[in-house]
Protein backbone atom coordinates (compact mmCIF):
# COMPACT_ATOMS: atom_id res chain seq x y z
CA UNK A 1 0.00 0.00 0.00
CA UNK A 2 1.07 3.71 -1.05
CA UNK A 3 2.00 5.80 1.84
CA UNK A 4 -0.47 8.86 2.79
CA UNK A 5 -1.61 11.41 4.77
CA UNK A 6 -4.40 10.60 6.86
CA UNK A 7 -6.69 13.43 7.92
CA UNK A 8 -9.97 12.96 10.77
CA UNK A 9 -12.77 15.12 10.09
CA UNK A 10 -15.88 15.31 11.93
CA UNK A 11 -18.24 16.56 9.28
CA UNK A 12 -19.42 16.23 5.74
CA UNK A 13 -18.02 20.08 5.13
CA UNK A 14 -14.77 19.39 6.11
CA UNK A 15 -14.38 16.40 4.26
CA UNK A 16 -15.47 18.75 0.63
CA UNK A 17 -13.61 21.22 1.88
CA UNK A 18 -10.54 18.71 1.78
CA UNK A 19 -11.59 17.05 -1.48
CA UNK A 20 -12.00 20.37 -3.16
CA UNK A 21 -8.55 21.49 -2.51
CA UNK A 22 -5.34 20.88 -4.76
CA UNK A 23 -7.57 21.13 -7.94
CA UNK A 24 -10.23 18.46 -6.67
CA UNK A 25 -7.74 16.29 -8.71
CA UNK A 26 -9.58 12.72 -8.97
CA UNK A 27 -8.16 10.74 -6.58
CA UNK A 28 -5.51 12.53 -5.05
CA UNK A 29 -7.60 12.61 -1.98
CA UNK A 30 -10.40 9.76 -1.24
CA UNK A 31 -12.73 9.45 1.96
CA UNK A 32 -12.44 6.44 4.15
CA UNK A 33 -15.29 5.25 6.19
CA UNK A 34 -15.90 1.70 5.92
CA UNK A 35 -12.65 1.10 4.15
CA UNK A 36 -13.34 -2.61 3.02
CA UNK A 37 -13.50 -1.76 -0.75
CA UNK A 38 -11.07 1.14 0.10
CA UNK A 39 -8.05 -0.56 1.29
CA UNK A 40 -8.50 -3.99 -0.87
CA UNK A 41 -8.20 -1.39 -4.10
CA UNK A 42 -5.19 0.63 -2.14
CA UNK A 43 -3.74 -2.54 -1.40
CA UNK A 44 -3.99 -3.91 -5.17
CA UNK A 45 -2.40 -0.82 -5.81
CA UNK A 46 -5.52 -0.10 -8.08
CA UNK A 47 -5.57 3.38 -6.53
CA UNK A 48 -2.95 5.34 -4.70
CA UNK A 49 -4.22 8.50 -3.16
CA UNK A 50 -2.11 11.33 -1.51
CA UNK A 51 -4.43 11.68 1.29
CA UNK A 52 -7.58 9.69 3.12
CA UNK A 53 -10.14 11.61 4.76
CA UNK A 54 -11.64 9.53 7.71
CA UNK A 55 -15.48 10.37 7.52
CA UNK A 56 -16.11 7.57 10.68
CA UNK A 57 -15.65 10.37 12.90
CA UNK A 58 -18.68 12.32 11.67
CA UNK A 59 -20.73 10.19 14.34
CA UNK A 60 -23.43 12.68 13.23
CA UNK A 61 -23.96 10.79 9.73
CA UNK A 62 -24.83 7.49 11.25
CA UNK A 63 -28.48 6.98 11.98
CA UNK A 64 -31.66 5.12 10.99
CA UNK A 65 -34.78 7.41 11.50
CA UNK A 66 -38.50 7.06 9.63
CA UNK A 67 -39.48 10.84 8.91
CA UNK A 68 -43.52 12.02 9.59
CA UNK A 69 -44.03 10.95 6.22
CA UNK A 70 -42.85 8.01 6.03
CA UNK A 71 -40.04 8.12 4.46
CA UNK A 72 -36.43 5.96 5.98
CA UNK A 73 -33.19 8.69 6.27
CA UNK A 74 -30.02 6.45 6.54
CA UNK A 75 -27.38 8.41 7.46
CA UNK A 76 -24.60 7.59 5.07
CA UNK A 77 -22.29 6.00 7.65
CA UNK A 78 -25.21 3.88 8.57
CA UNK A 79 -23.20 0.12 8.50
CA UNK A 80 -25.02 -2.52 6.59
CA UNK A 81 -25.16 -4.54 9.89
CA UNK A 82 -27.26 -1.45 11.45
CA UNK A 83 -29.73 -1.31 8.75
CA UNK A 84 -29.89 -5.57 9.09
CA UNK A 85 -30.38 -5.44 12.98
CA UNK A 86 -33.02 -2.17 12.84
CA UNK A 87 -36.58 -4.05 14.02
CA UNK A 88 -38.28 -0.74 11.91
CA UNK A 89 -37.08 -1.48 8.90
CA UNK A 90 -37.46 -4.99 8.66
CA UNK A 91 -41.06 -4.02 9.32
CA UNK A 92 -41.53 -1.59 6.72
CA UNK A 93 -39.08 -2.53 4.50
CA UNK A 94 -38.33 -5.85 4.40
CA UNK A 95 -36.37 -5.79 0.68
CA UNK A 96 -33.71 -3.91 2.71
CA UNK A 97 -33.04 -6.46 5.31
CA UNK A 98 -33.06 -9.27 2.87
CA UNK A 99 -30.70 -7.44 0.55
CA UNK A 100 -28.26 -6.76 3.28
CA UNK A 101 -28.59 -10.31 5.24
CA UNK A 102 -26.64 -12.49 2.71
CA UNK A 103 -24.23 -9.39 1.46
CA UNK A 104 -20.51 -10.29 2.73
CA UNK A 105 -19.93 -11.59 6.52
CA UNK A 106 -20.80 -10.24 9.20
CA UNK A 107 -17.47 -8.94 10.17
CA UNK A 108 -17.58 -6.78 6.74
CA UNK A 109 -21.53 -5.56 7.40
CA UNK A 110 -20.11 -4.08 10.41
CA UNK A 111 -17.85 -2.73 9.18
CA UNK A 112 -19.01 -1.83 5.66
CA UNK A 113 -21.12 1.75 5.33
CA UNK A 114 -24.64 1.84 3.21
CA UNK A 115 -23.18 4.71 1.16
CA UNK A 116 -19.27 3.20 0.32
CA UNK A 117 -21.63 0.01 -0.70
CA UNK A 118 -22.89 1.80 -3.43
CA UNK A 119 -19.35 3.30 -4.55
CA UNK A 120 -17.67 -0.11 -4.15
CA UNK A 121 -15.87 -0.90 -7.32
CA UNK A 122 -16.13 -4.34 -9.32
CA UNK A 123 -14.85 -7.09 -8.49
CA UNK A 124 -13.92 -8.66 -12.02
CA UNK A 125 -10.76 -10.28 -12.06
CA UNK A 126 -9.12 -8.45 -14.79
CA UNK A 127 -10.10 -5.12 -12.99
CA UNK A 128 -9.13 -6.23 -9.84
CA UNK A 129 -5.84 -8.04 -11.38
CA UNK A 130 -2.00 -6.65 -12.59
CA UNK A 131 -4.13 -6.27 -16.82
CA UNK A 132 -4.33 -2.89 -17.50
CA UNK A 133 -8.05 -3.17 -18.59
CA UNK A 134 -10.40 -1.05 -20.19
CA UNK A 135 -12.07 -0.15 -17.02
CA UNK A 136 -8.63 0.82 -15.67
CA UNK A 137 -8.29 3.33 -18.87
CA UNK A 138 -6.55 0.75 -21.14
CA UNK A 139 -7.73 -0.46 -24.48
CA UNK A 140 -9.66 -3.66 -24.20
CA UNK A 141 -12.22 -5.43 -21.71
CA UNK A 142 -10.46 -8.53 -21.50
CA UNK A 143 -13.85 -10.43 -19.99
CA UNK A 144 -15.68 -9.77 -23.09
CA UNK A 145 -14.13 -12.87 -25.04
CA UNK A 146 -11.74 -13.71 -22.05
CA UNK A 147 -13.47 -15.60 -18.75
CA UNK A 148 -16.33 -13.98 -18.02
CA UNK A 149 -18.70 -16.94 -16.08
CA UNK A 150 -19.21 -14.32 -13.45
CA UNK A 151 -19.67 -11.10 -16.34
CA UNK A 152 -22.61 -8.98 -17.74
CA UNK A 153 -25.57 -10.38 -19.15
CA UNK A 154 -27.29 -6.92 -20.48
CA UNK A 155 -25.38 -3.11 -20.97
CA UNK A 156 -23.61 -1.20 -23.90
CA UNK A 157 -20.56 -0.54 -21.86
CA UNK A 158 -17.30 -1.50 -22.85
CA UNK A 159 -17.00 -2.65 -19.93
CA UNK A 160 -18.87 -6.22 -18.77
CA UNK A 161 -17.54 -6.57 -15.12
CA UNK A 162 -21.00 -6.89 -12.82
CA UNK A 163 -21.82 -4.38 -10.18
CA UNK A 164 -21.56 -6.16 -6.62
CA UNK A 165 -24.06 -4.76 -4.48
CA UNK A 166 -26.60 -6.31 -3.17
CA UNK A 167 -27.92 -3.03 -1.41
CA UNK A 168 -28.17 -0.97 -4.74
CA UNK A 169 -31.10 -3.46 -5.95
CA UNK A 170 -33.11 -3.08 -3.42
CA UNK A 171 -32.62 0.62 -2.93
CA UNK A 172 -33.23 1.36 -6.51
CA UNK A 173 -36.33 -0.57 -6.18
CA UNK A 174 -37.84 1.71 -3.23
CA UNK A 175 -37.08 4.52 -5.20
CA UNK A 176 -34.06 6.03 -3.36
CA UNK A 177 -32.41 9.34 -3.65
CA UNK A 178 -29.28 10.19 -2.45
CA UNK A 179 -28.31 13.60 -0.48
CA UNK A 180 -24.92 14.51 -2.04
CA UNK A 181 -22.64 17.51 -0.15
CA UNK A 182 -20.10 19.21 -2.38
CA UNK A 183 -18.62 22.63 -3.00
CA UNK A 184 -21.69 24.57 -4.02
CA UNK A 185 -24.11 23.16 -1.07
CA UNK A 186 -26.48 20.59 -0.86
CA UNK A 187 -27.96 18.50 -3.97
CA UNK A 188 -30.75 15.51 -4.21
CA UNK A 189 -29.83 13.14 -6.64
CA UNK A 190 -32.12 9.96 -7.64
CA UNK A 191 -30.20 6.83 -6.97
CA UNK A 192 -31.08 5.87 -10.59
CA UNK A 193 -28.93 9.00 -12.49
CA UNK A 194 -26.42 7.72 -9.79
CA UNK A 195 -25.68 4.84 -11.34
CA UNK A 196 -24.42 5.31 -14.80
CA UNK A 197 -22.95 2.73 -16.88
CA UNK A 198 -18.74 3.15 -17.37
CA UNK A 199 -18.17 5.38 -20.56
CA UNK A 200 -15.09 6.33 -22.51
CA UNK A 201 -14.93 9.37 -20.86
CA UNK A 202 -16.07 8.23 -17.30
CA UNK A 203 -14.87 4.81 -16.68
CA UNK A 204 -16.59 4.74 -13.62
CA UNK A 205 -20.25 3.28 -12.40
CA UNK A 206 -21.32 6.37 -10.70
CA UNK A 207 -21.73 10.21 -11.42
CA UNK A 208 -20.22 11.01 -7.72
CA UNK A 209 -18.18 14.08 -8.40
CA UNK A 210 -14.43 13.69 -6.84
CA UNK A 211 -14.83 16.63 -5.04
CA UNK A 212 -18.63 14.87 -3.66
CA UNK A 213 -19.89 12.89 -0.38
CA UNK A 214 -23.14 11.17 0.04
CA UNK A 215 -24.40 11.95 3.59
CA UNK A 216 -27.83 10.44 3.27
CA UNK A 217 -30.10 7.91 1.78
CA UNK A 218 -33.60 8.54 1.31
CA UNK A 219 -36.00 5.95 0.71
CA UNK A 220 -39.35 7.57 0.06
CA UNK A 221 -42.37 5.92 2.39
CA UNK A 222 -44.19 3.68 0.39
CA UNK A 223 -47.99 3.23 -0.02
CA UNK A 224 -49.87 0.79 2.30
CA UNK A 225 -50.09 -2.36 0.97
CA UNK A 226 -46.47 -2.37 -0.58
CA UNK A 227 -43.87 -5.18 -0.08
CA UNK A 228 -40.77 -6.01 -1.44
CA UNK A 229 -38.06 -9.01 -1.77
CA UNK A 230 -34.56 -9.34 -2.37
CA UNK A 231 -33.61 -12.66 -3.68
CA UNK A 232 -29.81 -13.63 -4.12
CA UNK A 233 -28.30 -16.71 -5.98
CA UNK A 234 -24.71 -17.18 -5.22
CA UNK A 235 -22.49 -20.48 -6.00
CA UNK A 236 -21.83 -21.14 -2.04
CA UNK A 237 -23.85 -20.53 0.83
CA UNK A 238 -21.70 -17.49 2.22
CA UNK A 239 -19.87 -14.55 1.41
CA UNK A 240 -19.69 -14.42 -2.32
CA UNK A 241 -21.44 -11.92 -4.55
CA UNK A 242 -24.60 -12.56 -6.36
CA UNK A 243 -23.84 -14.43 -9.77
CA UNK A 244 -27.80 -13.12 -9.69
CA UNK A 245 -30.22 -11.05 -7.90
CA UNK A 246 -33.63 -9.84 -8.29
CA UNK A 247 -35.30 -6.81 -6.17
CA UNK A 248 -38.71 -6.59 -6.44
CA UNK A 249 -41.73 -3.88 -5.11
CA UNK A 250 -45.14 -3.98 -5.36
CA UNK A 251 -47.71 -1.87 -4.44
CA UNK A 252 -51.10 -3.97 -4.28
CA UNK A 253 -54.35 -2.77 -3.77
CA UNK A 254 -57.93 -4.90 -3.98
CA UNK A 255 -55.25 -7.49 -5.61
CA UNK A 256 -54.25 -4.98 -8.09
CA UNK A 257 -50.24 -4.43 -8.96
CA UNK A 258 -50.73 0.04 -8.71
CA UNK A 259 -46.48 -0.04 -9.03
CA UNK A 260 -43.92 -2.33 -9.37
CA UNK A 261 -40.26 -2.19 -9.56
CA UNK A 262 -38.03 -4.90 -10.77
CA UNK A 263 -34.51 -4.23 -10.43
CA UNK A 264 -31.78 -6.82 -11.26
CA UNK A 265 -27.80 -7.24 -9.66
CA UNK A 266 -25.05 -9.19 -11.20
CA UNK A 267 -25.77 -8.83 -14.34
CA UNK A 268 -24.86 -5.29 -15.43
CA UNK A 269 -22.30 -2.53 -14.59
CA UNK A 270 -25.12 -1.25 -12.94
CA UNK A 271 -27.91 -2.24 -11.00
CA UNK A 272 -30.24 -3.10 -13.96
CA UNK A 273 -33.74 -2.13 -13.83
CA UNK A 274 -36.56 -3.87 -15.87
CA UNK A 275 -38.76 -2.07 -16.84
CA UNK A 276 -40.43 -4.51 -19.56
CA UNK A 277 -41.51 -6.46 -16.39
CA UNK A 278 -42.47 -3.48 -14.23
CA UNK A 279 -44.86 -2.57 -17.71
CA UNK A 280 -46.30 -6.21 -17.64
CA UNK A 281 -46.97 -6.20 -14.12
CA UNK A 282 -48.52 -2.64 -13.58
CA UNK A 283 -52.69 -2.47 -13.80
CA UNK A 284 -52.47 -6.36 -13.56
CA UNK A 285 -54.10 -8.99 -10.92
CA UNK A 286 -51.11 -10.82 -9.68
CA UNK A 287 -51.10 -14.78 -10.49
CA UNK A 288 -48.24 -17.62 -10.81
CA UNK A 289 -48.60 -16.87 -14.63
CA UNK A 290 -48.51 -12.98 -14.45
CA UNK A 291 -45.13 -13.58 -12.74
CA UNK A 292 -43.62 -16.16 -15.09
CA UNK A 293 -44.80 -13.15 -17.93
CA UNK A 294 -42.87 -10.78 -16.24
CA UNK A 295 -40.26 -12.52 -15.54
CA UNK A 296 -39.62 -13.49 -19.47
CA UNK A 297 -39.98 -9.82 -20.27
CA UNK A 298 -37.31 -8.91 -17.35
CA UNK A 299 -34.42 -11.02 -19.46
CA UNK A 300 -35.89 -10.73 -22.84
CA UNK A 301 -33.10 -8.31 -23.83
CA UNK A 302 -30.57 -10.41 -22.10
CA UNK A 303 -26.97 -10.80 -24.34
CA UNK A 304 -24.99 -13.34 -22.14
CA UNK A 305 -21.38 -14.01 -23.06
CA UNK A 306 -19.30 -17.06 -24.09
CA UNK A 307 -19.76 -18.59 -20.60
CA UNK A 308 -22.34 -17.13 -18.72
CA UNK A 309 -25.60 -17.70 -20.40
CA UNK A 310 -26.61 -19.58 -17.21
CA UNK A 311 -27.47 -15.91 -15.51
CA UNK A 312 -30.40 -16.07 -17.80
CA UNK A 313 -32.58 -18.66 -16.94
CA UNK A 314 -31.27 -17.76 -13.26
CA UNK A 315 -31.88 -14.44 -13.00
CA UNK A 316 -35.62 -15.30 -14.90
CA UNK A 317 -36.02 -17.87 -12.37
CA UNK A 318 -35.60 -14.79 -9.12
CA UNK A 319 -37.37 -12.40 -10.37
CA UNK A 320 -40.74 -14.81 -10.54
CA UNK A 321 -39.82 -16.16 -7.35
CA UNK A 322 -39.00 -11.82 -5.96
CA UNK A 323 -42.31 -10.97 -7.61
CA UNK A 324 -44.36 -13.82 -6.21
CA UNK A 325 -43.04 -13.13 -2.75
CA UNK A 326 -43.05 -9.49 -2.65
CA UNK A 327 -46.76 -10.05 -3.06
CA UNK A 328 -47.38 -12.68 -0.69
CA UNK A 329 -48.53 -15.57 -3.43
CA UNK A 330 -47.31 -18.78 -2.55
CA UNK A 331 -44.55 -20.40 -4.78
CA UNK A 332 -42.86 -23.67 -5.44
CA UNK B 1 2.40 -7.47 4.73
CA UNK B 2 5.81 -7.03 3.36
CA UNK B 3 4.93 -3.94 1.08
CA UNK B 4 3.70 -1.80 4.51
CA UNK B 5 6.69 -2.21 5.75
CA UNK B 6 8.19 1.26 6.70
CA UNK B 7 10.70 3.87 5.65
CA UNK B 8 13.02 5.93 7.36
CA UNK B 9 11.06 9.10 5.21
CA UNK B 10 7.48 8.27 5.82
CA UNK B 11 6.14 10.22 8.11
CA UNK B 12 4.50 8.98 11.23
CA UNK B 13 1.19 9.59 13.90
CA UNK B 14 1.13 8.95 17.70
CA UNK B 15 -1.33 6.72 18.42
CA UNK B 16 -2.89 5.40 21.18
CA UNK B 17 -4.63 1.90 21.66
CA UNK B 18 -6.80 0.55 23.96
CA UNK B 19 -6.06 -2.90 23.94
CA UNK B 20 -7.05 -5.66 26.15
CA UNK B 21 -7.98 -3.27 28.20
CA UNK B 22 -4.33 -1.47 28.35
CA UNK B 23 -3.41 1.78 26.76
CA UNK B 24 -0.33 1.05 24.28
CA UNK B 25 1.40 3.58 22.55
CA UNK B 26 2.87 3.80 19.15
CA UNK B 27 4.23 5.59 16.53
CA UNK B 28 3.24 4.62 13.18
CA UNK B 29 2.37 5.29 9.24
CA UNK B 30 -0.91 5.95 9.14
CA UNK B 31 -1.13 2.99 6.33
CA UNK B 32 -0.17 0.37 8.87
CA UNK B 33 -3.34 -1.83 9.69
CA UNK B 34 -4.16 -3.29 13.03
CA UNK B 35 -3.29 -6.43 12.39
CA UNK B 36 0.18 -5.61 11.65
CA UNK B 37 0.25 -3.02 14.45
CA UNK B 38 -1.09 -5.83 17.10
CA UNK B 39 1.40 -8.34 15.31
CA UNK B 40 4.62 -6.59 14.40
CA UNK B 41 4.70 -3.53 17.47
CA UNK B 42 2.38 -5.19 20.37
CA UNK B 43 3.82 -8.72 20.12
CA UNK B 44 0.22 -9.87 19.79
CA UNK B 45 0.47 -12.43 17.22
CA UNK B 46 -2.66 -13.95 17.73
CA UNK B 47 -4.70 -12.70 15.04
CA UNK B 48 -3.27 -14.16 12.22
CA UNK B 49 -2.79 -12.45 8.24
CA UNK B 50 -4.53 -14.70 6.04
CA UNK B 51 -5.95 -13.60 2.76
CA UNK B 52 -5.20 -10.13 4.01
CA UNK B 53 -8.23 -9.04 1.75
CA UNK B 54 -11.66 -9.58 4.00
CA UNK B 55 -11.98 -13.14 2.81
CA UNK B 56 -11.03 -15.47 5.09
CA UNK B 57 -11.45 -14.49 8.94
CA UNK B 58 -8.33 -14.91 10.26
CA UNK B 59 -7.03 -11.69 11.51
CA UNK B 60 -10.78 -11.23 13.31
CA UNK B 61 -10.86 -9.20 16.30
CA UNK B 62 -12.95 -7.80 18.24
CA UNK B 63 -13.67 -3.31 18.41
CA UNK B 64 -15.60 -2.24 20.84
CA UNK B 65 -17.48 -5.86 21.31
CA UNK B 66 -18.33 -6.12 17.53
CA UNK B 67 -16.29 -8.94 15.43
CA UNK B 68 -14.04 -6.57 12.44
CA UNK B 69 -11.26 -7.57 10.10
CA UNK B 70 -8.09 -6.23 11.12
CA UNK B 71 -6.53 -6.82 7.76
CA UNK B 72 -9.06 -4.28 6.58
CA UNK B 73 -8.73 -1.49 9.46
CA UNK B 74 -6.16 1.19 9.50
CA UNK B 75 -5.03 1.23 13.20
CA UNK B 76 -4.69 5.10 13.16
CA UNK B 77 -8.54 4.88 13.37
CA UNK B 78 -9.01 2.70 16.31
CA UNK B 79 -8.37 5.19 18.97
CA UNK B 80 -10.79 5.62 21.54
CA UNK B 81 -12.09 2.08 19.96
CA UNK B 82 -11.79 -0.38 23.09
CA UNK B 83 -9.71 -3.47 20.79
CA UNK B 84 -9.58 -7.17 22.32
CA UNK B 85 -7.79 -10.03 20.93
CA UNK B 86 -7.56 -13.98 21.58
CA UNK B 87 -4.56 -12.93 24.14
CA UNK B 88 -7.26 -10.79 26.07
CA UNK B 89 -9.89 -13.44 26.80
CA UNK B 90 -7.54 -15.02 29.00
CA UNK B 91 -5.73 -12.05 30.40
CA UNK B 92 -7.14 -13.28 34.08
CA UNK B 93 -5.52 -16.50 33.30
CA UNK B 94 -8.51 -18.66 32.98
CA UNK B 95 -9.48 -19.43 29.88
CA UNK B 96 -12.36 -17.98 28.16
CA UNK B 97 -15.96 -19.94 28.41
CA UNK B 98 -15.77 -19.97 24.44
CA UNK B 99 -12.16 -20.97 24.66
CA UNK B 100 -13.33 -24.03 26.88
CA UNK B 101 -16.09 -24.62 24.62
CA UNK B 102 -13.99 -25.32 21.69
CA UNK B 103 -11.56 -27.33 23.72
CA UNK B 104 -14.05 -29.56 24.79
CA UNK B 105 -15.51 -30.51 21.25
CA UNK B 106 -11.79 -30.87 19.77
CA UNK B 107 -13.36 -27.80 17.54
CA UNK B 108 -10.00 -26.97 15.81
CA UNK B 109 -7.05 -28.83 14.02
CA UNK B 110 -4.05 -27.02 12.91
CA UNK B 111 -5.60 -23.92 14.74
CA UNK B 112 -4.60 -21.13 12.29
CA UNK B 113 -8.30 -19.74 12.27
CA UNK B 114 -9.29 -20.47 15.46
CA UNK B 115 -8.51 -16.81 17.52
CA UNK B 116 -10.87 -15.31 14.85
CA UNK B 117 -13.38 -18.46 15.21
CA UNK B 118 -13.11 -18.28 19.14
CA UNK B 119 -13.65 -13.97 18.42
CA UNK B 120 -16.29 -13.74 15.88
CA UNK B 121 -18.12 -16.73 18.20
CA UNK B 122 -17.67 -14.34 21.60
CA UNK B 123 -19.16 -11.46 19.31
CA UNK B 124 -22.27 -13.77 19.01
CA UNK B 125 -23.00 -14.98 22.35
CA UNK B 126 -22.28 -11.27 23.68
CA UNK B 127 -25.50 -10.43 22.12
CA UNK B 128 -27.74 -13.49 21.65
CA UNK B 129 -26.66 -16.11 24.38
CA UNK B 130 -29.25 -18.35 23.52
CA UNK B 131 -28.47 -18.52 19.39
CA UNK B 132 -30.43 -21.23 17.28
CA UNK B 133 -27.85 -23.05 14.38
CA UNK B 134 -28.97 -21.11 11.66
CA UNK B 135 -27.95 -17.77 14.10
CA UNK B 136 -24.99 -19.74 14.92
CA UNK B 137 -24.18 -20.65 10.97
CA UNK B 138 -24.43 -16.84 10.05
CA UNK B 139 -22.41 -15.04 12.77
CA UNK B 140 -19.22 -17.81 11.87
CA UNK B 141 -19.83 -17.34 8.34
CA UNK B 142 -17.04 -14.81 7.83
CA UNK B 143 -14.58 -17.27 9.26
CA UNK B 144 -12.81 -20.10 7.11
CA UNK B 145 -11.71 -23.16 8.19
CA UNK B 146 -9.42 -25.30 5.78
CA UNK B 147 -9.22 -27.97 8.01
CA UNK B 148 -12.79 -27.73 7.54
CA UNK B 149 -14.00 -28.62 11.93
CA UNK B 150 -17.15 -26.41 11.34
CA UNK B 151 -19.31 -29.19 12.75
CA UNK B 152 -17.14 -29.52 16.23
CA UNK B 153 -17.07 -25.56 15.95
CA UNK B 154 -21.06 -25.61 15.59
CA UNK B 155 -21.12 -28.22 18.55
CA UNK B 156 -19.13 -26.23 20.68
CA UNK B 157 -21.24 -23.10 19.87
CA UNK B 158 -24.30 -25.72 20.99
CA UNK B 159 -23.16 -26.13 24.36
CA UNK B 160 -22.75 -22.56 24.80
CA UNK B 161 -26.43 -22.21 23.84
CA UNK B 162 -27.58 -24.59 25.53
CA UNK B 163 -29.16 -26.27 22.56
CA UNK B 164 -26.41 -29.15 22.49
CA UNK B 165 -29.14 -31.69 24.13
CA UNK B 166 -32.07 -31.13 22.09
CA UNK B 167 -30.34 -31.11 18.74
CA UNK B 168 -28.00 -33.69 18.87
Amino acid sequence: MNTFEHVTVTDGNEAVKLLSERGGAAGETKIIAGGTDLLTLMNASLIAPQRLVNLKAARALRYLRFAEDGALHIGALATLADLERDAGVARRLPILVESVRDAATPQLRAMATVAGNLLQRPRCWYFRGAPHCWLKGGAECFARDGENKYHAIFGASSCVAVHPSDLAPALLALDAELLINGPSGVRTLPLAAFFHEPTNDARIEHTLAPDEVITEIRVPGQPEGANGAYLKMMDRQAWAFALASAAAQLSVEDGVIQQARIVLGGVATVPWRATQAEDALTGQQLTPELARTAAEAALAGAAPLAHNGYKVPLARELVRRAILRAGSVPHP
Amino acid sequence: MADTSETAAAPRTHVSLQVNGTTREVDIEPRRTLLSVLRDDLSLTGAKPGCEMGNCGACTVLLDGEAVYSCLTLAVECTGREITTIEGLSASGELDPVQQAFIAHDALQCGFCTPGQILAMKALFATNPHPDDETIERAMSGNICRCGAYPKILAAARALAGTQAAQQ
